[in-house]
């Protein structure tokens, strides 16, 4: 695409840009009145070095709970996904329920839900559902995200052209069987970009489990601020979430360009 | 009874526009019917109404001898029906190989391996058999359209349905295609083939039907159509063509 004078010069160009704006942001903070005073609020290299064992600690738990929220969010949500795809008068209520549930949990703040099952569901005192906070941090962002995950399913089962169903119909294979082997292989594939974008959101929002008192890597710095009054642990804490959501955008970019390569051949359409 | 299909006036309309009315064919076995006639003249609905993918508004179809109008079961009917699109409609997102074997597989019960191998006797027949580990994106529309053909025939049905599968097919790579259109017509496949190429039309077909906003106007064997047509449209129609040097 790019031959190899014009791509040296555009990396030329790239670079010196960069340089030159971070330059600018760097003279400009540096040298704002309250600087010095931030630095040592913030920028504590000596106080990062101390806090950061114990956040990294606690920001397994974040990692946990993104994990196993992860599993059943993807699961959950194509459910929903396939259920609002069905067609004909006789599956209207399911597909009713579905447009609720997502017009619902997209329409609630996370913030909220996760107060409301967190604090709500133990205080029931029912002795056959689990107290844990963590465990009720997580229903809620499956709960939350699902609605989501399942709108972005959705969009890509409604970008297969109906040809595609016509044919696998055609062949005598039944809804079911063309809904797995064609339609959402192909919807997957599709939707692996935005599906990626709020896999980063939950990441994200796992830090909210926090506010229920579950010691994960904000609540963490949050207790190690409270004590030294400095600032700098939500640095570190700062820096791991992005130390995960990197990697995870580039192995995306990854998975997509390899399945584009395979699909195409050398010779890019 | 030797019939492979019968139409019983079949009509068929989207919203307030009749698109089929009263369509009676009949098809004997080993017979090649070609539909001919404008677009928009009902020719790719009639087909697809016969493989069941439209629902009719009136009228009866049998399959060989026993009616499919509404069966209980609409996908055995299909798998004993063949149908190949103008746009090829192969899966993007699997090799020639499981394009081919998926229906049998999953519809008729064939094991991947005993799939696989009717498969690649297939492949192998149409010329295709070093494309089988290819993607259909990898493949030219004349190597997509003829996997489109095998993907149908390894359900080895009763009736192949071709809807203008040359239409979108660049002039150089029409032959190849209508070469295993030949091919099945000589061992004797029951087809019937809406189509825009009236040589090939005249060359393969037992009968031609002509089709004129949703009605048969006029059937008969291919010379008594192309050189003595008796409706005064179907003559239009096959002028019009000879002016755009299709014929």
């Amino acid at each position: 695409m790019r031959s190899g004078g014009d791509g040296r010069r555009s990396v030329a160009i790239a670079l010196a840009s960069t340089v030159v704006f971070f330059a600018i942001v760097v003279f400009a903070v540096t040298h704002a009145p309250g600087w010095p005073q931030v630095r040592t609020q913030f920028f504590n290299w000596e106080e990062f070095k101390s806090t950061f064992p114990e956040i990294a600690r606690a920001f397994v738990l974040n990692i946990k709970i993104f994990c196993i929220a992860e599993v059943f969010i993807l699961v959950f949500a194509l459910v929903l996904a396939v259920l609002r795809s069905l067609p004909g008068p006789v599956f209207f209520p399911l597909r009713a329920l579905a447009i609720v549930y997502a017009d619902l949990f997209r329409g609630i703040p996370t913030i909220l839900v996760i107060a409301l099952l967190g604090f709500g569901a133990p205080a029931l005192g029912l002795s056959y559902i689990p107290k844990s906070v963590i465990f009720w941090g997580i229903v809620s962002l499956v709960l939350i995200y699902s609605a989501y995950v399942s709108e972005v399913y959705r969009a890509g089962i409604d970008s297969i052209h109906p040809s595609q169903e016509a044919a696998a119909r055609s062949l005598g294979l039944s809804r079911a069987q063309t809904l797995r082997r064609v339609i959402l292989p192909q919807a997957v594939r599709r939707v692996i970009p935005p599906l990626l974008n709020d896999f980063i959101g939950l990441q994200k929002d796992t830090a909210l489990v926090g506010t229920l008192g579950a010691v994960e890597a904000f609540q963490q710095s949050q207790i190690d601020t409270n004590a030294t009054f400095n600032f700098t642990a939500y640095l570190c804490a700062a820096a791991l979430f992005v130390a995960i959501t990197i990697p995870l955008a580039r192995f995306t970019d990854y998975l997509i360009a390899r399945d584009r390569r395979r699909r195409q051949g050398s010779f890019a359409r | 009874m030797s019939d492979a299909l019968v139409v019983e006036r079949l009509s068929k309309s989207f919203g307030s526009h009749l698109v089929l009315r009263d369509i009676d064919v009949t098809v004997a076995e080993h017979e090649v019917v070609a539909l001919i006639g404008a677009s928009g003249s009902g020719k790719s609905t009639l087909l697809r109404c016969i493989n069941l993918l439209e629902p009719l508004d009136a009228g009866r179809i049998f399959l060989g001898g026993e009616e499919i109008t509404h069966p209980r079961d609409v996908n055995a009917v299909r798998r004993r029906i063949g149908i190949v699109f103008q746009s090829y409609n192969l899966f993007p997102h699997m090799s020639v190989l499981r394009n081919v074997t998926l229906a049998p597989h999953d519809a008729l019960g064939l094991s991947w391996q005993e799939a696989g191998e009717r498969a690649t006797a297939l492949l192998d027949r149409f010329g295709l058999a070093d494309k089988r580990d290819d993607y259909p994106d990898r493949l030219s529309g004349g190597q997509q359209q003829r996997v489109a053909i095998v993907r149908a025939l390894a359900m080895q049905p009763a009736l192949m349905l071709f809807d203008e599968v040359t239409s979108a097919l660049d002039p150089e790579l029409v032959a190849e295609v209508l070469e295993v259109i030949r091919e099945l017509a000589a061992g004797g496949m029951t087809m019937i083939l809406a189509t825009h190429e009236m040589s090939f039309a005249r060359d393969i077909a037992d009968r031609v039907c002509f089709l004129d906003a949703g009605r048969i106007l006029e059937e008969g064997p291919p010379e008594t159509i192309f050189t003595a047509p008796r409706e005064e449209r179907t003559q239009q129609f096959l002028q019009r063509i000879i002016e755009a040097r299709r014929l």
